[in-house]
Formats: C-alpha cells, structure tokens, sequence
C-alpha cells in the first residue's frame, strides 16, 4: 500500500493566494481610504498580533495568561524611555524593546512556572501589577499620571504628518504579518511537533525525550518579546502613555482573551475570525458603553459552554476544511 | 512605637486577607478551579450587605443572616448550571468561563450602583478602640473581624476534617471518578463546595464593606491579595493560609510605613521572594 504524507492542502494555497492579494490591498490601504480607517486598522493589527500570541500560550502551550499586559505596557514604557533617554529612533526602539522584553521574561517566567495549573494565571496577573505600580514611580516617565512622547522624537520618525502615519500604519501591518508567519513557522517546526506531543501526553513526550519545561519556557520567552513589540507598536500609535493605561487588563487581556475564544483557541484562523468579529461588535455597540462588555462577557461564557472550539472549531468541523497548513496528513493512494 | 502599631494593624488586616483567600483555597482543593472572579464576588457580597442594610436597617455585622444565604444560593447555581459542564475536560474552559463571570459583576455592577465609591458604617464600633499597653492603639471592630476570621478558619477546617460532607469534599478533590462509585453526586459535592466557598465569600464581603471603601472595580486586587495569601501559606493547608495572610497584611503595613506607594507593591514583592525561595509557601502541606 502505497502513501503520501500532505501539508499543503488545495484549501491553503488557495488561502495563501488569497492572502498574498490582502496583503496587496492593506500595503496600499493609505491611498484607498481615509484616515480614520487607517487608525482603526492599526489598531485591528495589534489586536490580531495580541490574540494570535496569547492564544499560542494558551491553545497550544496550555499556558493560561491573564497577564500579557505586563508585556505590553513594558514594551509601551521601554519605547518611550529608549527614545526619550537615549535618543533612539521609534521605529529602532520597537525590536530593542523586544529583546528586553523576552530578557525580562526569562526570570519572571522561572517564578510563575513554579505555579501549578491555574495559578499560573494569577500570578502573571501579579506580575503585571508589580510592573504597573513600579512603572507609577517613575518621575521622570511622568509617574502615575504619564507622559507623551515629545514632538522632537516624533517629528523625527518623519517629518511630515501623512508620511508618519503611513509609516506607523506599515510598521504595524509588519508586525501584525512577521507575528503571524513566526507563530505559523513555530507550529509547524520541531518545537510545533513538541508542543502537540505535550498537549496529548505530558509523560509520553517527556520519555521521548522532550524537555517539557525548556519547550514551555522558548515559548513563553518568544511570546513575551514578540508581545513586547505589539506594546511598543501600540502606544507609538498613541504617542501617550500612562501606567494605568499601558498594564490595563481589560485592554490588554481581557478583549484578547474574547477574541480568541471567539474565534476559536488552538487554530491560527480563529485570532484572525474573532479579531474580525470583535471589531464589527465594537463598532455597532458601542454606543451600548458598558452593556457591551456585559454583551462581550455573557457571549465568552456562551461559546465555551456550548462551542469551546469557537467559531472557526464549528465552520471546520463541518466542513473539514484547515486554512493554514500546520498539520500533517496522511493520504493513501 | 509606630512601627509596632504598624505591625499589628498588618496582622488584623491579615485575618481579613486569609478570609478572601479561604474561600479561593477551598475551591481549588475540592475540583482544581481557580475562580477568578472571586474578587469580584466578594465585591457582590458587599453590595448584597448594602442592599440589605439600606432595605431592613440591620447593623452590617447582623447583616450576614441574609447575605451568607444569598450568596451560598448564587454559588450553587452558578456552580451546577455555569462550571460543571466545563470541570474535568481541562484547564482552560473553567478558568475562562470564570473569567467572563467576573467581566459581567464588574460591569452588572457599574451599571446597577455607579462608579461611585461605597461603604457601610458599622456605628460607634467603628471608632471604639482601647490601649492595652501604652502608645498601642487597639481598634475594637478590628480585632473582632480578626477574630471572627479565625472562627471561620476553624469552622471551615472542622467542616473539612470532621464531618460527613468534608469527607466527601476530600474524596472528590483525591479520586473523583472512584467518588462516584461510593454513590457521591459530584455534581452537588462541587456545588456545594462553591455554596460553601461563597458563604466565606459573604463575610469577607461584609467586612471588606465596613473596613474599606469599595467600588465596583476593587474585585481583581481582592482576588490578588486572596491568591498571594494562599500561595505565601501553601496550598492545601487552611492555617498556612491564615499566616499567609498575616504575612501579606504585616508586609503592606511595612510598605506603607516606608512610603504611601510602596503599600501594594511591598505585599507583591514578599509573594515573588516567598515563590523564589520556597516554592510550596512558608507551611507547605506535609505528603
């Protein structure tokens, strides 16, 4: 009997088609509409990154987070003090943050991996805290009521305001892509195989001769630097940083965590379904105020009782259809 | 001299800490949950006791004859009908499905009693306070609700060794599924802890209303606070947690001796020491 083993799919080239001329479109978005959109979709970018990231943690690191906010506002802090202080370029300090960011992450995270299960998750959350009432001492980053960029730093990203947007734009739609591919490219390399060997039996991989700690732990220090860039990314857009704004739970965690869970955790389409849904929710509701997070709540609560795989976990079911290619296949001829 | 008052109003502030953590504590040890929303409920509770007081004129410390059932009911409920469809397939459903519950009090909250911050007046008790040795100034209603915390400690810890429903709590929490086959509803044995955990819940609430102001926002940093006494204790252990607390609250007390904003952050800096030096707590469960 003869086989194949199959990753790409006619569904995912077909998808990789269909992305390619996306991209098209969104590299050119600056001249196809206005300004408004263009603000929104930056910010689309940063939400997508973020879901996509904590959902690697959580879908397939069973790493449960409630605490990425700590990276995001360091990389918001780290951006402003490297270009305040040390006179960096904006668009330079954004990968410097990173690598501090995941240099940061290595400590942290061997204190929280001693957290059994679920304590993880409030101890990430502690951390945050740590970070947010450290960062409020700060005088001379504005302390607890923040600072804004200064017009010197941005004027020199360039010099005009439309060049700086479109600039700032493509930096995010950069990031939004490379922490897409990376997370694609993880999955699919020997620590991909690793993760789901974890996933389906801790003590199976760990006589094979995975390293369970080590694995987690690459993870976690990658998701923290990429995450750090997404906070920098986010609060250059803002151009002004306070501490409760830069470790806010809501912004940071909670919204990523109802995107992913929308969409569905443990795929890579479901960020990108939920980012999608979230924003169309966001902008018919929002007039709601508070009833929309009520709405965002009660919907989360819903589609982990009744569908935990989320949206995309129900279209894929019924269809058998997978957009990205990260598994293997076997076909026999 | 002010650094002993210091102290000691850091361990009465401790029995408070240990309270929020009870409830936290118990959950975890029967079904492994890890209710985030706790903070948030405790917060519930404290407007469940204003309601009550506002509505029949009871003193808030009375307040608990209706405030403990009422919570103990929500606990139930929300247990049978909104965790255990999620318990037991793995970590994550019954940790996010927690999370959203804490999304909607916060907001069910914002939306029925305002941002605005609140409190409830416990009389002349609030102000009554003796010296039992010169310059030590002792609040009374302090050192009651350090007391009545301790209380419930014991009852807690007695309901958990000693009775017939802890013993099925303890064979749950070890061999769930062998459990059931002693005929144990687990179904109810977790809805029932929640019940309990949520009782624990309605005093802490009731005592966090009379000490502090409370705004429908204050549930995640009680959550916090619970969670680091537990994990400054040690799992698993209900007097450990009790010193977990004491711990936290003399560690605040210190921060805040030293500088009004170093309160928090000192009580956040002894939990990371206590989890870079002894891992399991400071009263690790012998096993």
């Amino acid at each position: 009997m003869s086989f194949r083993i199959e990753r790409f799919t006619p569904a995912s080239r077909a998808t990789a088609i269909v992305a390619l001329i996306a991209l098209a479109f969104l590299v050119a978005a600056p001249w196809l509409t206005g300004r408004a959109n263009i603000r929104l979709l930056g910010e689309m970018f940063s939400f997508l990154a973020l879901a996509s990231l904590w959902n690697l943690l959580a879908g397939y690191c069973g790493l449960v987070s409630v605490g990425q906010q700590a990276f995001v506002g360091f990389g918001g802090y780290m951006l402003f003090a490297l270009a305040i202080f040390l006179g960096f370029d904006p668009l330079l300090a954004i990968p410097v943050a990173g690598l501090l960011g995941a240099v940061l992450a290595i400590p942290v995270g061997t204190l929280l991996f001693r957290l059994q299960g679920a304590y993880f998750a409030i101890g990430s959350w502690v951390f945050a805290e740590v970070l947010r009432l450290s960062f409020a001492q700060v005088s001379s980053l504005g302390g607890g009521s923040g600072a804004s960029l200064p017009t010197s730093v941005v004027t020199g990203i360039a010099s005009n305001r439309e060049w700086r947007e479109i600039l700032i734009y493509w930096t995010g739609l950069a990031l939004a892509v490379a922490v897409l591919l990376i997370v694609i490219a993880l999955l699919r390399s020997k620590l991909g195989l690793a993760l789901t060997g974890l996933r389906d039996s801790e003590i199976a991989s760990e006589s094979l001769g995975v390293n369970s700690w080590l694995t987690k732990m690459t993870v976690y220090v990658s998701v923290a630097g990429l995450t750090t860039m997404i906070g920098s990314f986010i609060f250059l857009q803002k151009l002004r940083i306070s501490p409760d704004a830069a470790f806010s739970v809501n912004d940071w965690t909670a919204y990523v965590i109802f995107i992913a869970v929308i969409g569905g955790i443990g795929t890579i389409e479901g960020p990108i379904i939920g980012t999608i849904i979230f924003f169309l929710l966001r902008e018919t509701l929002a007039d709601l105020g508070t009833t929309y997070l009520l709405v965002l709540g009660a919907l989360a609560i819903l589609v982990m009782l009744k569908a935990p795989r989320g949206v995309w976990g129900l279209i894929s079911e019924r269809s058998r259809i997978s957009l990205v290619p990260v598994r293997r296949q076997v076909r026999f001829d | 001299m002010d650094w002993i008052n210091a102290i000691v109003q850091g361990v009465l502030l401790g029995g408070l800490y240990a309270l929020f953590a009870a409830g936290l504590s118990l959950i975890f040890g029967v079904m492994r949950l890890v209710n985030i929303a706790h903070g948030d409920l405790i917060v519930l509770a404290a407007y469940v006791a204003l309601v009550v007081v506002e509505a029949t004129g009871l003193h808030p410390l009375l307040s608990a004859i209706l405030v403990v059932p009422v919570m103990a009911a929500i606990g139930y409920g929300m247990q049978r009908f909104l965790l255990n469809p999620t318990i037991g397939k793995d970590l994550l459903s019954p940790l996010l499905v927690t999370f959203g519950i804490s999304v909607i009090l916060q907001n069910g909250l914002l939306i029925g009693f305002t941002a605005d911050s609140r409190r409830l007046s416990a009389g002349a008790l609030e102000t009554a306070s003796f010296e039992p040795v010169t310059g030590l100034t002792l609040g009374v209603l302090p050192l009651a609700m350090f007391i009545m915390s301790v209380l419930v400690i014991f009852l807690l810890d007695h309901v958990f060794f000693h009775t017939r429903l802890g013993r099925a709590f303890r064979a749950t929490s070890d061999d769930g599924e062998i459990a059931q086959l002693m005929m144990i509803d687990r179904r109810h044995i977790f809805a029932m802890a929640m019940a309990l955990s949520l009782g624990v819940v309605a005093i802490a609430g009731i005592f966090l209303a009379i000490r502090t102001n409370f705004d429908p926002s204050s549930g995640p940093t009680r959550l916090i606070f619970g969670f680091e006494a537990v994990i400054i204790g040690g799992l698993g252990n209900l007097w450990g947690t009790l010193a977990g607390g004491i711990v936290l609250g003399v560690a605040q007390a210190i921060g805040a001796q030293i500088s009004p904003g170093w309160q928090i952050l000192a009580g956040h800096i002894v939990f990371f020491l206590v989890l870079a030096v002894s891992p399991r707590g400071l009263f690790p469960k012998m096993d």
